[in-house]
């Protein structure tokens, strides 16, 4: 009966010659389930198995929305400077180095406009990958000079938020980009032009006490994190257990701070309704 | 009266010349020669202490227990005119946002601002300063009244943050904090917002955009405190003096990076040590923004602050 048995004990196997899959090629989601990462990717990042909005970023968004993955990109070039000189661990200079170098992206917003189901619509869309999706002067720069291509050519406007808050290295200035990205809002809403604000996850912070709260809808992915403080901070400013479920997009929806909540795969259809529908035009297919 | 750590020389000196007072008045010993000299000494130290404060000193400062606050203010500098109006007509009155209509000389304006607690048991009344949306929303309608009626607003700020209860997030702390600011930027009333103490994110700004915005000496704004900065960044509390350095958050630093439009000075030592002067600068500097901005047309004053907002903010490209 020796034949199954084995005849050293133990993994023998050395960490080296270890068969592991290729990176990227499977992807898990929280619940566990395991999904092929091509088959993620033609189910809009959702996963199959269950349901679960994988986060993404501006790329992934603009080839959600445009036609063709078609767009022109608004204010490529802003970066961020250190009007603060700030330095905690690390020098503030060298963290943006750092983010732009893993991300090959300039800052956590890029705005975009480009034709959705034929007509014009300017997007600005925050990526988390970049410090958090945190917003310093040149987010608030960025979406207001978005905010205000949409005013003057009278397009319809939308924001799809994905950040932690403020960029703390930014200190008051990046503050004061909630009352920067408000002006043009209000402008906007002067014009009668159609806002709408996505909110993914998370959606925290500085962004929900400003243009993410602020839509003529506010819509958001489902299972997504919204609120103005993080639930860490609630716990502890508390000391309450907190409920299941608690500043996710079905809470929000619940308690009366969103529109409705959107399925990755229907975004583009819903955002488009919404616009036909609030300018009285004729449904597109 | 409390005093800081740094404040303590003051407070020997200070206790020092109270006892050569009361042996001159209790013996025959003349002491004013020696009272004379421990003034001139306290004097000097106050100078040397004042002249030089970090900025962690100045957020000690702007959260000293004797310092005055918002309803302080608001009954010193209008007197029997003052009229409190309370709730949001929704929801409920927040203690810890306070608000009515009260007059400087003949000019009626829409007082509203953070109120903190002198004591335990007041303190916890006020919530600390820290409002709820509904305290968001009450501010919101009453500056809509204000503009209704043409009544210029005055906001005075002073709270360590909008306050991060479960309650606060079902009933909407981001929304609430969000409106009053895209509101703010386009009410057709002058705003004048004078920062008094803390100045803590968009707890603060959510009743903080304003044609004049001024900040008291001893004050500090920023987008977090330098506490939970410290946390954050540095993963523990104990560099909060460092925090306080890095977020210029002074109203020198906030001057300029022109956030803030005016510094208003404090008598020396800080608005505590002398509340009469203190009230009468405040009221000074309101009255004096006011005239500045009365005779602009609704149009030209929403547009100013606007831009004023949209200057705001440094990058490159």
């Amino acid at each position: 009966m020796s034949w199954f048995k084995r005849k050293t004990k133990g993994i023998t196997t050395t960490t080296q010659d270890k068969k592991d899959t290729p990176r990227g090629l499977w992807y898990k989601s929280p619940t566990g389930k395991i999904v092929d990462a091509e088959e993620l990717e033609k189910n809009f990042y959702v996963s199959p198995e269950d349901g679960y909005h994988v986060r993404i970023g501006s790329k992934e968004y603009f080839e959600i929305l445009f036609d063709d993955n078609k767009f022109k990109e608004l204010d490529a070039n802003l970066e961020s400077k250190d009007p603060l000189k700030f330095e905690d661990t690390k020098k503030y200079p060298e963290r943006l180095k750092a983010a732009q170098e893993k991300t090959k992206l300039k800052d956590a917003v890029r705005c975009a406009v480009g034709k959705s189901k034929g007509k014009d619509l300017v997007v600005a869309c925050m990526d988390f990958a970049f410090i958090g999706g945190s917003m310093g002067s040149v987010v608030g720069e960025k979406i207001v000079r978005a905010a205000d291509y949409a005013l003057k050519k009278k397009i319809p406007f939308m924001i799809i938020s994905k950040s932690g808050g403020a960029r703390m290295m930014e200190a008051a200035l990046s503050l004061m980009q909630l009352a920067k990205t408000s002006v043009k809002l209000a402008q906007l809403a002067d014009a009668g032009i159609p806002y709408i604000s996505l909110c993914t996850d998370p959606t925290t912070g500085g962004t929900t006490a400003s243009f993410a709260m602020l839509g003529d809808i506010n819509i958001a992915e489902p299972g997504a994190l919204i609120g103005f403080a993080g639930p860490r901070v609630v716990k502890d400013t508390t000391g309450q257990d907190l409920p299941e479920g608690f500043q996710t997009s079905e809470f929000l929806l619940e308690h009366g701070f969103l529109d409705f909540i959107v399925l990755r795969k229907e975004l583009k259809k819903r955002v488009n309704q919404y616009i036909d529908l609030i300018t009285n035009q004729p449904l597109r297919a | 009266m409390e005093y800081l750590e740094f404040e303590l020389p003051i407070k020997e000196l200070e206790e020092q010349l109270q006892k050569c007072r009361l042996i001159g008045e209790e013996s025959e010993v003349d002491v004013t020669e020696t009272c004379s000299q421990i003034e001139k000494k306290l004097k000097q130290a106050k100078t040397d202490i004042y002249k030089n404060l970090t900025s962690w000193q100045r957020v000690q400062l702007s959260r000293h227990p004797n310092r005055p606050y918002t309803m302080d203010y608001i009954k010193a500098i209008c007197g029997e005119t003052f009229l409190e109006l309370h709730g949001d007509r929704s929801f409920k009155d927040d203690k810890a946002m306070i608000g009515g209509l009260g007059k400087i000389g003949d000019q009626s304006y829409m007082f509203i601002g953070q109120q903190k607690g002198y004591n335990t048991k007041t303190r916890q009344y006020r919530n600390f300063g820290m409002a709820n949306p509904e305290g968001y929303r009450k501010a919101l309608r009453l500056m809509k009244s204000a503009e209704k009626f043409g009544i210029p607003v005055v906001t005075l700020l002073d709270t360590p943050g909008a306050y991060p209860g479960l309650e606060a997030e079902e009933r909407g702390q981001g929304e609430a904090i969000a409106r009053n600011i895209l509101e703010m930027t386009r009410l057709k009333v002058p705003i004048i917002t004078v920062i008094i103490g803390e100045g803590a994110s968009g707890g603060a700004l959510g009743i903080g955009v304003g044609d004049k915005v001024l900040m008291l000496e001893n004050t500090w704004y920023s987008v977090i405190s330098p506490e939970s900065c410290s946390s954050i960044l540095w993963r523990s509390w104990e560099y909060k003096e460092q925090a306080a350095e890095a977020l210029k958050l002074t109203a020198k630093d906030m001057k300029k990076l022109k956030m803030v439009d005016e510094i208003i000075k404090e008598p020396l030592g800080g608005a505590h040590r002398d509340r009469e002067q203190t009230f009468a600068i405040v009221s000074n500097a309101i009255s004096k923004s006011y005239e500045s901005l009365k005779n602009l047309s609704p149009k030209e004053l929403v547009e100013n602050r606007m831009n004023k907002y949209l200057e705001m903010g440094v990058f490159k490209g």
